[in-house]
């Protein structure tokens, strides 16, 4: 690479094994998340994923305890997850909440237990930080083929999915009147929600995965009344942050303390509320302007909605 | 006799040892319009729930176009009841309109020239152009409205279902509403079965009336069933109907015994002249 790149990207950036696994992973996981993330928030399911997040750590801290990867931890807890929620009804039913909230306290204590049986067993902290806030550096090249599986399987399922989905997203009964079968429709999308969550978990740790599945959608749903264009933003949103957060990261090292590299996490979850305030920009500039052609405002004409 | 688009033969619905709907019978000719009238709870949305095969009646049977219903009619075009979209929902009105030509179907919508056509023809239709690129859940209530029954209307039903369209309306949109239902239904040969709490916004439009009470229904021409004796005797105690500049009052209680020029009663599901 040409040396005037140098200050941007440090040298030997591009020669990193653990730099290309965590571009690619990082380019997959802001896919599938996107993608998943756009319903997510037009449902009002942001809570679910936060749930996803606090069952995953539980999920792969015991997996560390075991000793098999911690992807499959995030994977089995959430499905696990998921079969529970759908038991007692939540997407059904939003008065849940203290129910959820006891048994999701009672996971991250199991979590804590998993976690304490590791470190004092291995006599590190490592476990700890990598499941609780991730480390995109330190994905194994061995778990890259289950991630690609798993993104294509999330992206799969919500493009299939798609028009039922949106329908029963608007109305769930006016889906039910075009013989639409919504609840089935639910547990396939809280299916690539669950999985999406896992994704974002082995990428950036399950405490913050949430950030990830839902502040890209977020951000990309001020811009656009489109939902699939949101889809497509969010996705390229995802994947700017986590690009340039391993950017950042891998430069971080030169940073005090000289040889500690800043966590990867830090930067994208960073950037992802950066990126989010700055999506609220046009949009206030637009309710002033309102994107109401009725409105008796007089309007100085507001920057058009992407279309 | 020609075939009706809809037949309830003497349904049933019982819920927790409640009698829901009791006996219910009437029929829908092709491209006639009906107002189902009643109060809050007299069993509208649970007659539409069974129409619609939501909900299975505990006797009696629904026939449409002469045949034993399924649930998600291509036929019938469902329009719910108290719709509140999300102001923010990312979601045009035309895209709305789109998903009820084919969200049944699984993938992304293909975009084409006679997608795009069909949906450009119904929101002219519903006269839904001006607003088509607006974000749905910012239009006014008249013109979620206009939406709904396009999206409603673009996969060709024969039978609309309305469930309380006019509710949440404005006097002035609630009878553009009804104007442009009673065109598409002589336009188009489609029937309209439309449920409201207030007879006197549907009373020039109105084929038939089904008048439902406590789970109970008459049904005929509005001068047929809007009438003294056969209102009281659906309600079991006396009612009078009145006429005021050409509207309906429909008031309870007013018999011998009652000071006719005390305070009225008047139904909470009846419209009080305005």
């Amino acid at each position: 690479m040409s040396h005037f790149l140098t200050p941007v990207f440090a040298p030997g950036f591009f020669q990193s094994e653990a730099v290309h696994i965590a571009l690619g992973v990082g380019t997959l996981v802001a896919i599938a998340t996107g993608t998943v993330g756009v319903f997510t928030v037009m449902r009002g399911q942001s809570f679910a994923g936060e749930a996803f997040g606090d069952i995953g750590t539980t999920g792969g801290s015991g997996a560390f305890l075991v000793g098999v990867g911690p992807l499959w931890g995030f994977v089995v807890g959430n499905l696990l997850a998921a079969a529970a929620m759908e038991t007692i009804g939540i997407q059904r039913t939003r008065g849940r909440d203290l129910a959820t909230g006891i048994v999701l306290g009672a996971s991250i204590g199991l979590a804590a237990l998993f976690l304490y049986l590791t470190t004092t067993e291995q006599s590190t902290t490592g476990a700890t930080v990598t499941i609780l806030f991730g480390s995109a550096f330190a994905i194994a090249g061995s778990t890259v083929p289950l991630i690609l599986l798993l993104s294509l399987l999330v992206l799969g399922l919500i493009l299939v999915l798609y028009r039922p989905l949106l329908l029963a997203t608007v109305s769930p009964e006016m889906a039910a009147a075009r013989g639409i079968p919504v609840r089935t429709i639910g547990i396939l999308y809280l299916l690539a929600l669950a999985l999406a969550a896992a994704l974002a978990a082995i990428t950036i740790g399950s405490i913050l995965g949430t950030a990830l599945l839902v502040g890209p959608a977020a951000s990309a749903l001020r811009l656009t009344k489109r939902p699939l264009i949101a889809m497509l933003t969010a996705a390229g949103m995802g994947i700017g942050a986590m690009w340039l957060g391993v950017v950042l990261a891998y430069d971080s090292y030169e940073w005090p303390p000289v040889g500690h590299g800043w966590p990867v996490s830090f930067f994208v979850v960073t950037l992802v509320l950066v990126l989010y305030l700055l999506s609220g920009l046009p949009a206030r500039r637009h309710r002033r302007g309102s994107d109401d052609p009725y409105s008796a405002s007089p309007t100085l004409h507001a920057v058009p909605e992407s279309r | 006799m020609s075939e009706n688009i809809l037949a309830v033969q003497s349904v049933d619905v019982r819920l927790s040892g409640r009698t829901i709907l009791d006996q219910v019978s009437f029929d829908v000719a092709p491209g006639e319009f009906t107002g189902l009238i009643g109060s809050n709870g007299a069993g509208k949305t649970t007659l539409f729930r069974v129409i619609l095969g939501l909900q299975s009646a505990s006797a009696g049977d629904v026939l449409i176009a002469g045949r034993s219903r399924a649930r998600g009619h291509q036929r019938v075009g469902f329009v719910p009841q108290k719709f509140l979209l999300d102001p923010d929902l990312p979601l045009r009105a035309r895209d709305l309109v789109g998903l009820g030509l084919d969200a049944h179907r699984l993938g992304v919508p293909r975009p084409s020239r006679v997608r795009r056509a069909l949906i450009e023809e119904m929101l002219e239709a519903v006269d839904a152009g001006r607003f088509a690129d607006t974000r749905v859940g910012r239009l006014s209530g008249g013109e979620q409205q206009r939406i709904l029954i396009a999206h409603a209307l673009i996969a060709r039903p024969r039978l609309l279902l309305l469930d309380e369209p006019l509710a949440n309306l404005d006097l002035r949109s609630a009878h553009e509403v009804v104007a442009l239902l009673a065109k598409i239904t002589r336009e188009q040969e489609i029937a309209v079965l439309i449920s409201a709490h207030e007879i006197n916004p549907l009373i020039g439009v109105m084929d038939r009336i089904v008048y439902l009470a406590s789970g109970r229904a008459v049904s005929g021409t509005t001068d047929e069933v809007v009438r003294a004796d056969v209102l009281s005797k659906l309600y079991g105690h006396h009612v009078d109907v009145l006429n005021v500049h050409g509207r309906v009052l429909i008031v309870a209680g007013a018999g011998e015994d009652t000071d006719l020029a005390g305070h009225e009663v008047a139904f909470p599901d009846t419209e009080i002249v305005s």
